[in-house]
């Protein structure tokens, strides 16, 4: 009898485990083969906004993978900024997610914007994760240390330390005038965002 | 106990151990000498497309009901680094079938958009300038239904004359080039 127990126990817990794994749809390019870590999925968000929708953006300075520090305050006059957070380096979604804007640079200028990438990942990390997106056409920053400083200002800091799947769109006189704080587990559509890059001025 | 047991029996039926729900992924991708799944796929609005696999109306069709004698799979994505690195590729490999006599309207090639929306795939479209058809799959159906493959992969389908259709060739990152593309193709459409 004890033994039937131990076994249902065990098969309970494996059920359990199988029920949990049910994760999101991983990134699927071959460019990353075997190297995107399971995460599973994960809490929507979880994070408390920091920002509004027609306030200013607090401004930032932050290092680049291409070695220039990169800040806000210098796109103002010139540049409508994106400002594009993934959780983490190496994870699901995230990998896919950029490359796709690699090739639509196109539609960013359209609309003379720029696009800022952003994780709270160290300079190395992100500098062999992008290899595999091939050569990124917009700068891609870290908000290393202090650690997710930026996205902690913004409100996109979850409490594992990663920051949430978030877009900003910030006009040229620095106000906020869309903010999509998306469902980590998937990945915005890209319409989305281009639709509200239509509504700015060029 | 029994409730024990009933309870346990709905944590698997839960986890899909024992019933497979609807839509769940397939173990894996059609496998080379199996039947191609009988997926249905939306029949494309633009009129070249239809024409160029040889639909008309609306709903949904097969791939075995596409004109042609093998039809080439590529389960791809906008986001997808080698998919973008390897569409001008393709682009010439559909140059090169529509060039050869023999090759000509029986072999057609088909793209499905993994998980990209109906927008996402007109930009891929017109960014590398796709001249075959590429079908969305925004809530990643058919990839689920071709067993969530990485991507890009292919699958060739002959399509044979009773209506069936036959896996003859499947793999991840399987484009070696025009020519050995081209050979793979011409070794299974003109026998």
């Amino acid at each position: 009898m004890n033994r039937l127990k131990g076994l249902l126990g065990f098969l309970l817990v494996a059920a359990l485990v199988s029920l949990g794994s049910a994760g999101p749809v991983f990134s699927r390019s071959e460019a990353f083969k075997e190297n995107i870590f399971p995460v599973g999925q994960l809490k929507p968000t979880d994070s408390k906004l920091k920002v509004k929708v027609g306030k200013k953006a607090p401004d930032f300075t932050l290092p680049s993978v291409g070695g220039e520090k990169v800040s806000l305050h210098q796109f103002l006059g010139k540049k409508n900024v994106v400002l594009s957070f993934v959780p983490a380096a190496w994870t699901p979604v995230c990998s896919d997610q950029w490359p796709g804007y690699n090739i639509t640079q196109g539609l960013f200028e359209e609309h003379d914007a720029i696009l800022l990438g952003i994780t709270v990942d160290n300079i190395p990390t992100l500098y062999s994760w992008t290899n595999q997106m091939g050569r990124l056409w917009f700068p891609v920053l870290s908000d290393f240390f202090p650690h997710g400083a930026v996205a902690a200002r913004f409100g996109v800091l979850r409490t594992d330390g990663t920051s949430e799947r978030a877009l900003f769109v910030i006009d040229k006189k620095g106000i906020l005038r869309y903010i999509d704080v998306h469902d980590i587990n998937q990945r915005p559509p890209l319409e989305a965002l281009m639709g509200e890059l239509g509504k700015l001025e060029k | 106990m029994k409730r024990m047991l009933l309870f346990l029996l709905g944590i698997f039926l839960a986890a899909g151990w024992l019933v497979p729900p609807a839509g769940q992924a397939a173990a894996g991708p059609p496998a080379k000498g199996e039947s191609f799944p009988a997926i249905t796929l939306p029949i494309p609005k633009d009129a070249d497309d239809k024409n160029y696999l040889g639909l008309t109306g609306g709903g949904s069709f097969k791939i075995t009901q596409v004109k042609a004698q093998a039809v080439l799979i590529e389960i791809y994505s906008m986001y997808c680094p080698y998919c973008q690195k390897e569409a001008p590729g393709i682009n010439e490999l559909f140059q090169a079938i529509e060039k050869d006599p023999e090759l000509k309207g029986r072999i057609k090639i088909l793209g499905i958009g993994a998980g990209n929306s109906a927008y996402e795939v007109g930009v891929y479209k017109k960014t590398y300038n796709v001249p075959f058809t590429l079908i969305p799959d925004e809530r990643f159906a058919l990839h689920k239904a071709l067993g969530e493959t990485r991507t890009p992969y292919f699958i060739l389908v002959r399509i044979d004359q009773g209506g069936t259709g036959l896996v003859t060739y499947s793999e991840l990152a399987g484009f070696k080039g025009v020519e050995s593309f081209l050979e793979i193709i011409r070794k299974e459409v003109i026998r």
